[in-house]
């Protein structure tokens, strides 16, 4: 069912670009569907665009794991927008022509910008692209049963079809398809969640027989733990750094790793699902890896209200909300720990952890608002990124130059506000629905949407999925649109001066897609596994860095010149990706401590941006006489 | 199927009212927001009170966040279309005068 709906939906698709494809043969139609596109297109179009597959996968996976945290990603990228709608739509529509680099260039004709903006153009796509591939794979495998890089590969070849064949023109209307039925499906999903309601022992409509998982009476004996019960023997024990005990245990001929958790001097072990792997051989939860044992899908709810193994039937939209925050709900989350065993075999340990609905329900489990003075800054800094950053993404930026006027640019940003808003609320139920329904893949949450889609049934996971995919297919489009753009008009044509007819430019803007498509294809492979909303969380703090000071500063202050606006697009940059690089969080992505990161902070931000304004300030007084010249 | 010729940006007169308003609005904006991340940073628990309809703050103040962004693009739009239909009135009239003036 699945691959059926999937396979409509791709060829509904490359059929659409190939019969738009003639309307891309000049540059305005290549690059701005010709600036004809009707402002409530566009403006769903817009949420098409912005709607990636980090907001429908990442954001819905990280509150079904970390709960509200997860919610602060929905409630900053929406307000973002407030700055497009104020500062920036109109103005630039005016400016500009058909990239980023057109507008911040309109009053200056400066080789230094047209460099800068272009590059910064370039390295904002990619980093935006890689969680968007990442997704892509993730998506694929489950549904279509291949391998993640073989998913990626796919959906790369897709979307250079379709810029390829009709460019913007063909892109608008994929991403206004997509946004379309993201947001109708994702509400018919909402519905279901909290129709069926809330339950303690949730079995997907009867579909998945709900797991118990067992506990453990235990003593320590010095430094050794031993099982009260019979017939359980300990084999191993593991310390992992941050005071995390497990215990690797042996019964009736079979091993399994259980979590040791002591509360007011009681020691209970916790079963808790692993997966070993020493070489080529896999085991998961004790036997070895197969079609019928992988992980057991998690997440539900221990008491609801105080009441264990019960269920709530049908709950009103602030009913399910108020249920889940009460204090005397408890949701079962899980967490992972990996560490290297007695045999040299690599562990990963999934255990459970529960926590009152009221801890669920505000800030702090991801992000640490009550930590040290450095975690707080690194939540401001997060926080920051994503209100400046929208404005500034090079991708939502060429989407005002597909309709035909400043009026029409204002009137499409409010209908994507009202079209994303209306999303991102869906987005705390659909995350929530996936924390308490037992559908969260422990070792994956990006996947947590989909998998609730499939609780109410083969049906709605076949949809969700196919928009889903799509929901990639569009964002990756814009992507390679906006790149294609920034090499073939901003570098090629404006920067190199490279002599070509309107028609070889179009040939150089396709020659580009394919390239940037199969750059986007080769980290899609690299970045696999990453939190996708953690990744375009960084991309959102390079784009604030490196593009909102030139955009606000052209904009409102006369004094500016084209060096402080180059000068700030290269530091913004460089200092965002500097501090990105040298991170605590891209330090575990090498494989190293976190904690030997040079740089404390998670997201650059709060550094990079005030950085960059002030290089524009100072470097545009420094070059007042060159300007005046 | 709606779409519109695309046609070169004109001079508007209304430009500079809209600047204006948009920055008071962004400013506004600003503030709320800044409120919600204060309240997070300063008092993270205040975040778990319930307010309304057994919802805690950090659900209301983030649901606002959202509806709040909605309702200002709405009465932006509004006030920058009836300052646009004032001057297009204006130009109107303008032009109708110096015609009349002509002939």
């Amino acid at each position: 069912m699945a691959i059926i709906v999937f396979l409509i939906f791709v060829v509904f698709v490359i059929g659409l670009s190939l019969y738009l494809g003639n309307k891309a043969k000049t540059s305005s139609g290549y690059y701005a569907a010709g600036g004809q596109i009707h402002w409530g297109v566009n403006g769903i179009a817009f949420a098409g665009d912005y709607l990636s597959a980090a907001s429908f996968l990442g954001i819905c996976g990280m509150i079904a794991t970390v709960g509200y945290d997860g919610f602060l990603y929905s409630i900053g990228y929406l307000a973002g927008w407030i700055v497009a709608l104020f500062v920036v739509a109109e103005p630039l529509k005016r400016l500009g022509k058909y990239t980023f680099t057109d507008a911040v260039d309109a009053n200056y004709n400066s080789r230094g910008i047209k460099l800068a903006a272009a590059i910064s153009t370039l390295v904002v796509s990619v980093c935006y692209l890689i969680p968007q591939m990442v997704g892509a794979g993730v998506l694929v495998e489950p549904l279509l049963g291949i391998p993640h890089a073989w998913g990626v590969l796919m959906v790369g070849a897709i979307v250079i079809t379709i810029v390829a064949t009709a460019g913007m023109a063909s892109t608008t209307y994929v991403q206004f398809l997509k946004g379309g039925l993201l947001i109708v499906f994702s509400s018919v999903l909402v519905g279901a969640v909290v129709i069926r309601g809330l339950s303690t022992q949730p079995d997907q409509n009867g579909a998945v027989e709900f797991y118990e998982y067992s506990h453990l009476a235990a003593v320590k004996n010095g430094d050794q733990i031993e099982v009260t019960e019979a017939g359980w023997d300990v084999l191993e024990q593991a310390e992992v750094k941050g005071g995390l005990f497990f215990v690797k245990l042996g019964h009736e001929g079979k091993e399994t790793w259980w979590y040791a958790s002591e509360t007011d001097g009681v020691l209970t072990l916790k079963e808790s699902q692993s997966v070993v792997t020493k070489g080529a051989e896999k085991w998961i939860n004790g036997a070895p890896a197969s079609a019928d044992n992988q992980l057991r899908q998690v997440g539900n709810l221990e008491q609801i209200r105080g009441q264990k193994n019960t269920e709530t039937g049908s709950l009103s939209i602030f009913g399910f909300l108020s249920t889940i925050t009460d204090k005397d709900t408890i949701v079962r989350t899980w967490k992972t720990a990996s560490f290297t065993d007695e045999a040299g075999a690599k562990v990963t340990v999934y255990y459970p952890k529960d926590v009152t609905g009221d801890r669920i329900m505000r800030p702090g489990l991801k992000f640490k608002v009550e930590g040290t003075w450095l975690e707080r800054l690194d939540f401001l800094s997060l926080m920051l990124a994503l209100f400046l950053g929208t404005a500034a993404l090079p991708h939502i930026l060429i989407r005002y130059y597909t309709v035909p006027s400043p009026a029409s640019a204002r009137k499409s940003t409010i209908v994507a506000i009202a079209a994303i808003g209306f999303f991102y609320i869906l987005t705390l139920f659909m995350g929530l629905g996936a924390m308490t329904s037992g559908v969260i893949n422990p070792a994956d949450s990006n996947m947590a949407a989909p998998l609730l889609a499939r609780s109410f049934g083969e049906l709605l996971f076949a949809v969700i999925s196919a928009i889903a995919f799509a929901t990639v297919l569009g964002t990756v489009s814009g992507l390679i649109v906006a790149a294609s753009g920034a090499v073939a008009h901003d570098l090629m044509d404006r920067y190199l001066n490279v002599k070509m007819d309107d028609r070889q430019k179009v040939r150089a803007g396709k020659i580009a897609a394919f390239v940037i498509g199969g750059i986007a294809i080769l980290l899609g492979i690299l970045f696999k596994g990453m939190n996708v909303t953690f990744l375009v969380g960084l991309a959102f703090a390079v784009a604030a860095s490196a593009n909102l000071p030139a955009i606000v500063m052209l904009l409102f202050w006369k004094k500016t010149t084209a060096r402080g606006i180059a000068a700030s697009i290269v530091v913004g940059i460089v200092t965002s990706l500097g501090l990105i690089a040298f991170s605590p969080e891209l330090y575990t992505l090498y494989g190293m401590n976190p904690l030997d990161a040079p740089i404390p902070l998670n997201n650059p931000g709060i550094v990079s941006i005030p950085l960059s304004f002030i290089t524009l300030v100072v470097v545009s007084l420094m070059t007042q006489k060159n300007a005046k010249a | 199927m709606l779409h519109e010729p695309a046609k070169p940006a004109e001079k508007d007169p209304a430009g500079p009212y809209k600047m204006r308003l948009g920055i008071w609005m962004f400013v506004f904006y600003s503030l709320f927001y800044a409120g919600f991340v204060a309240v997070n940073l300063l008092s993270p628990l205040a975040m778990a009170a319930i307010v309304f309809a057994g919802l805690n703050l950090a659900t209301v103040y983030g649901f606002a966040l959202i509806i709040v962004a909605l309702i200002e693009a709405l009465i932006y739009d509004g006030m920058c279309r009836k300052k646009e239909a004032e001057f297009a009135a204006a130009e109107k009239q303008k032009s109708g005068k110096s015609k009349k003036g002509k002939a």
